[in-house]
């Protein structure tokens, strides 16, 4: 018992809380790790924060296992309920965590305007390119041509690319990473922590039991591989014609510009009412 | 606003209620014959340190009202039809998350898009059985631009108290008829708060109380465990024992039906005598109190009873109301929403019909209401 070690992170993780419902080889708990030492590094009270869990995979990362406020929602609301919560108690670090089929299909509206409107809240969207939870059906960022439960004969539509939707919204911080690139994606995670306004942090993430099987990669480790060998930054982007990016996932951070926060600017609006009615 | 008689719409009046009850948080997507209260509620809620915020749709207002809400403020949204469908969803999670709100449903004539500035009874149903799975739901429906005021307080009263979301379930006419409407004493106004844990230990137990548990709001170190999926007291996920949803169904079913008594009132008027008695709520109502007045100027024997909480339906007093009548005629601008419950309680020997409007979506002729109730009653 003596040398007996705690993981410096457990006192993050809720007591009783000790099964999971993800798949083997899932990327959430490499997602659950990088936010839980962001948030470590960045020195926030845990008690000052909240996390509003959308429907789908990416729900379970906070919800039960932090130790932390969370309120799991319905599917595709967990941003519209945030903003709630952010104007409710602006004190709050308010987090989402969502996946693409929940911030982009049936939730699409709530992203674009909470991005629009610049309300601090902190999006972390899990990108795994298809609807896991339900069984592997195809989702608006799914691959062109690619065949799933749902689209047996290759998919036709293009995929959205979620982080340029959210800059165009007029999103303040909007970085993506992949599960492979832990360290810069905690940095960034910090980053977003630690500033005003709205930040998305999209962060590729392998689905090895129904994306990868379906790409013909079903080990974990290799579909990582594949992630590492498909990125390129934002970068060396800037210097490639579309052709050569077609197949590739371009990773870093692409946006970081500051405007006014909304919570903000109602606190001078109350302080404007108030001299007014005086 | 000071204390005092006013000449006042029924929107108006529910925002003016809304504030006074300690609303801070008010969200809205436009929508016809509610605007009004919007309008009110953007002018009054800066000055009082409250949140007005216009969200992308209804589906986030009423989002954003329950997170608004976990955070300890008193929130509230307005909505007709259409709305009030794409706010089902969240309503069930409100129902199953104990989380107190006010949503106000200004009726108008559907379905679809319908007439947007028609009064109609449309939505009785939805409200009490719009979300799916098997819950129970406040509802009340006011008859007058004073209950517009009254019942929105009453409203936020109950969703304190039961921890649950209250429709306050208006229709077009009282929502914009404009009338005399008594603003009380700010201190004469009863005002119910939520219980909130003191400690974590209370606050672990932050669901599924047959009494009502303190609600662990967010960001007070209580690392509450809010779902929609079926849980324990805890706020755990539970979502593969059939025993936990059937103890989640069986208690928030249990918290309001139980309570029937204190949460739906009614109103008699006339009725201590009477041979006929009408069945109204809300703007059908007015023309019903006209009617009994008329035809007691004509020696006929008739009153009118009035639910004033629709869900849970009050079925206790409606029976008692109708003990001793001998016909009973029910006017809903509907087809016949409320009419089943009612046809429930009245007392064997009476008969019963229907009546709705002769036109649906306009209000009914005090004349045709009244050839109705003497040519039976004769």
């Amino acid at each position: 018992m003596a040398n007996e070690k705690t993981h410096p992170l457990s006192k993050y993780i809720r007591k009783g809380a000790q099964t999971h419902t993800h798949c083997p080889g899932c990327g959430n708990g490499l997602i659950a790790q990088s936010f839980l030492r962001a948030i470590d590094k960045a020195g926030i009270s845990k008690e000052k924060i909240v996390c509003v869990a959308g429907i789908g995979c990416s729900g379970w990362i906070p919800s039960p296992f932090f130790d932390i406020d969370t309120l799991h929602v319905t599917h595709g609301r967990p941003i519209a309920f945030a903003t709630g919560v952010k104007l409710g108690n602006p004190e709050l670090e308010v987090v989402v965590f969502t996946g693409d089929g929940d911030a982009s299909a049936i939730g699409g509206n709530h992203l674009i305007h909470a991005a629009r409107r610049n309300i601090g809240v902190k999006v972390i969207c899990v990108n795994n390119m298809i609807y896991g939870m339900t069984g592997g059906e195809v989702a608006p960022t799914t691959p062109r041509g690619m065949k799933t439960t749902t689209t047996p004969f290759g998919n036709l539509e293009r995929p959205f690319d979620l982080s340029k939707l959210v800059i165009a919204a007029g999103g303040t911080y909007v970085a993506r990473w992949t599960t492979y690139h832990i360290a810069s994606l905690v940095a960034s995670m910090k980053k977003a922590l630690t500033r005003n306004g709205f930040a998305f942090l999209e962060v590729l993430s392998q689905c090895p039991v129904h994306f990868g099987r379906r790409i013909g990669i079903t080990d974990p480790v290799e579909m990582m591989r594949w992630f590492q060998k498909q990125s390129v930054t934002i970068e060396m982007a800037q210097g490639m014609k579309e052709q050569e990016l077609s197949d590739k996932f371009v990773v870093g951070e692409f946006q970081d510009v500051e405007a006014p926060e909304l919570t903000r600017l109602y606190a001078e609006l109350f302080e404007a009412a108030s001299r007014d009615s005086n | 606003m000071n204390p005092g008689t006013y000449f006042m719409q029924g929107n108006e009046a529910c925002a003016l209620a809304a504030v006074a009850a300690g609303c801070r948080f008010f969200a809205f997507y436009p929508i016809t014959p509610a605007g009004e209260i919007a309008e009110k509620m953007s002018q009054l809620l800066p000055r009082t340190r409250g949140v007005y915020i216009q969200m992308e749709d209804e589906i986030a207002a009423i989002g954003s009202v329950i997170g608004a809400s976990w955070t300890g403020l008193k929130a509230m949204t307005a909505t007709s039809g259409p709305g009030f469908s794409l706010m089902q969803e969240n309503i069930g999670y409100a129902v199953m998350t104990e989380t107190p709100c006010v949503v106000v449903d200004v009726m108008r004539a559907g379905p679809s898009t319908g007439i947007v500035s028609a009064p109609m009874q449309g939505d009785v149903l939805q409200a009490r059985r719009g979300s799916h799975g098997e819950y129970e739901i406040i509802a009340l429906a006011p008859y007058s631009a004073q209950e517009m005021f009254d019942l929105t307080i009453r409203a936020f009263n109950l969703a304190e108290q039961y921890r649950t979301p209250v429709i306050v379930l208006a229709d077009e006419t009282v929502a914009h008829m404009r009338e005399e409407v008594m603003i009380p004493e700010e201190s004469s106004l009863e005002i119910a708060n939520r219980k909130v844990p003191s400690t974590v230990e209370e606050a672990a137990h932050g669901f599924l109380d047959p009494s009502v548990a303190p609600m662990p709001v967010l960001g007070k170190g209580f690392a509450a465990h809010v779902t929609g999926s079926s849980h324990d007291e805890f706020g755990m996920r539970q979502a593969s024992e059939p025993e936990a949803i059937d103890r989640i169904v069986r208690t928030i079913h249990h918290k309001i039906v139980s309570h029937t008594d204190q949460i739906s009132g009614t109103e008699r008027m006339m009725l201590e005598d009477a041979e006929v008695a009408l069945v109204a709520y809300g703007s059908c109502a007015r023309t019903a109190e006209y009617v009994v007045k008329q035809a007691r100027k004509e020696g006929i024997r008739v009153g009118l009873l009035r639910p004033i909480g629709l869900w849970p339906f009050p079925a206790r007093q409606m029976k008692e109301a109708l003990n001793s009548v001998k016909r009973v005629i029910v006017l809903e601008n509907n087809l016949g929403q409320l009419f089943p419950e009612i046809e429930r309680v009245v007392p064997e020997g009476a008969t019963t019909s229907f009546l709705p409007p002769e036109t649906l979506a306009t209000l009914h002729k005090p004349d045709y209401v009244l050839k109705h109730v003497m040519g039976e009653a004769l």
